[in-house]
């Protein structure tokens, strides 16, 4: 199955801003990028074109894997706002 | 309710099984406390495997068997080790109510309600930003869009707990200290479950998932049957994940395409798709656990024992004696490091940290030797019952003889005397 179809069973209230914040000159320089598969939600997508790490920050299953993986520790990571973000209703 | 000022006796960060424990107990004792959860409602950002154990419930909620959504009660846990292709499978089944499968966004609203009822004051979709001080001792919590004085904060607020790092009681998690866990809810039927694990309406199967796509990693399956659904999850350790370039929802495909997992899955619907770190330090990173004014529980403060697959029991009872060392603490009134120490001690009496450090050494040498235990020796339990089942017109000392070379072919000699050291050693530092 395809993970947006696996995204597709959550419930999400997304916010109009990223939750999640890479400082992306550090990213430019990123041997490892290892965000862009370790993702659980495959938030992270780098654009060869723009030189910028794109966040699909809406699919964010609020784990907290990027923040501690990122090799430079350089993603701002927050909790999204109290009423934002994924509802897991199984857990 | 709370007075102009926001003052309040005890805060409590996170509504999940250490929060609600703690914040019920101290209801319970007469004191004023503020739950607050960041979630839509208590669970709905929780996670787990998984089974709550009786015991641990208990000493919370006494009637919980009669009263809160249970899915099924565990009676057999099945140990299986999946080769590429193969698999062995041991299977322990005793009719016991020792642990229940449970539905957390059910089960856990269920406790918040409980703890509703008991007096707590649950402030739901709320996010704590930052702690308050006073000089080195914590006085309250700043959320989006309010400040919260109390004489003590609880964090309860799980794995990733900012708030734990931000008081100073402990750094940064790293990779090797986490698992990453992905896993999937599968509607099946009542029947068809009952029928594919053979058992009854309300009894259950744990399965506990070694190898396969996890191979040579320190990553482990699981499963857990529900009501109307069965779990499927993998757990696989960060730095596993970074090192191998996985993607975890792709291991997990894997895993529910082995031979041995996919006909007990097959014909199911996916309800939910979710992920969660699970905290895999062990005792060696267990946070300081308290200071002026806070304690940490649960996720939080790593108590997770992930040989034997523990996690929501120690949150319980973690709660449970942070709240106990709160209504001391306000006997004496005195919220200071030195009477909140009681909570550590509450803890190293218990089984909660006696185990922990019981398993001390288990993830330095997991770590080391992970290729050996997590790939080599699963691999060579599937070789071994290969040969012993095969009817192929060799003579049976042939094989024999084949298997027990291969073993020193396929390993130098030197890993082998490696291996059994460290597994020697972790086996004494478990026993004595």
């Amino acid at each position: 199955m395809n993970l947006d179809k696996m995204l597709y069973t959550l419930k999400y209230t997304p916010d109009d801003e990223s939750h999640l914040k890479p400082d992306n000159e550090k990213c430019k320089i990123c041997k490892s990028r290892n965000c862009t598969y370790i993702c659980p939600a495959h938030v992270y997508e780098w654009d060869e074109e723009l030189n910028k790490l794109i966040v699909n920050y809406e699919n964010c299953l609020e784990c907290g894997a990027c923040r501690i993986a990122c090799e430079h520790h350089c993603i701002d990571w927050r909790y999204p706002k109290g009423t934002k973000g994924v509802t897991f209703k199984q857990g | 309710m709370l007075n102009a000022t926001n003052k309040t006796d005890v805060i409590v960060v996170g509504a999940g099984p250490a929060g609600i424990s703690c914040a019920i107990t101290l209801a319970r004792a007469g004191k004023e406390v503020v739950l607050i959860e960041r979630g839509m409602f208590a669970g709905s950002k929780n996670v787990f495997g998984g089974a709550v154990y009786t015991q641990a419930v208990k000493e919370i909620f006494p009637n919980f068997e009669s009263e809160a959504p249970l899915e099924r009660h565990n009676v057999m846990h099945n140990f299986m080790i999946l080769g590429e292709e193969d698999s062995t499978t041991v299977s322990y089944r005793k009719n016991l109510n020792d642990s229940y499968s449970v539905i957390r966004g059910k089960f856990d609203r269920w406790m918040a309600q409980k703890a509703k009822e008991a007096g707590v004051i649950l402030v739901e979709q709320t996010v704590v930003k930052d702690l308050i001080k006073n000089g080195t001792k914590v006085v309250g919590v700043k959320t989006e869009l309010e400040e919260y004085y109390a004489d003590i904060v609880v964090l309860a607020d799980g794995v990733n707990s900012l708030l734990a790092k931000q008081a100073g009681l402990r750094k940064e998690l790293e990779t090797k200290d986490v698992a990453l866990s992905v896993k999937e809810v599968i509607k099946l039927d009542k029947a068809t479950i009952n029928q594919r694990f053979n058992i009854k309406d309300d009894e259950g199967v744990i399965g506990e998932i070694f190898g396969g796509p996890m191979l040579g990693t320190l990553g482990l399956g699981f499963m857990y049957t529900n009501k109307e659904s069965v779990t499927i999850g993998v757990g696989v350790t960060l730095d596993d994940l970074v090192e191998n370039n996985y993607r975890p929802f792709e291991v997990l495909e894997k895993l529910k395409q082995h031979q041995t997992i996919a006909p007990l899955l097959e014909g199911g619907t996916l309800k939910e798709y979710s992920a969660h770190l699970i905290p895999e330090g062990g005792y060696k990173k267990i946070p300081k656990l308290y200071d002026n004014g806070v304690m940490v529980t649960g996720d939080a403060a790593m108590l997770v024992n992930n040989l034997h697959w523990e996690g929501t029991n120690l949150a319980m009872l973690s709660g449970k004696y942070a709240a106990e060392t709160a209504i001391a603490a306000f006997e004496k009134n005195d919220f200071s490091r030195k009477t909140l120490s009681l909570y550590s001690k509450k803890l190293k009496k218990s089984f909660i940290l006696k185990d922990l450090k019981t398993y001390r050494n288990l993830m330095d040498i997991a770590h080391q030797r992970k290729f050996a235990f997590m790939g080599y020796y699963l691999k060579k339990i599937n070789s071994f019952f290969e040969m012993f089942t095969k009817v192929d017109g060799v003579p049976k000392r042939e094989h024999y003889r084949k298997f027990i070379k291969s073993i020193f072919t396929d390993r130098k000699l030197s890993e082998l005397f490696k291996d059994a050291w460290s597994f020697a050693k972790l086996v004494w530092s478990i026993l004595v």
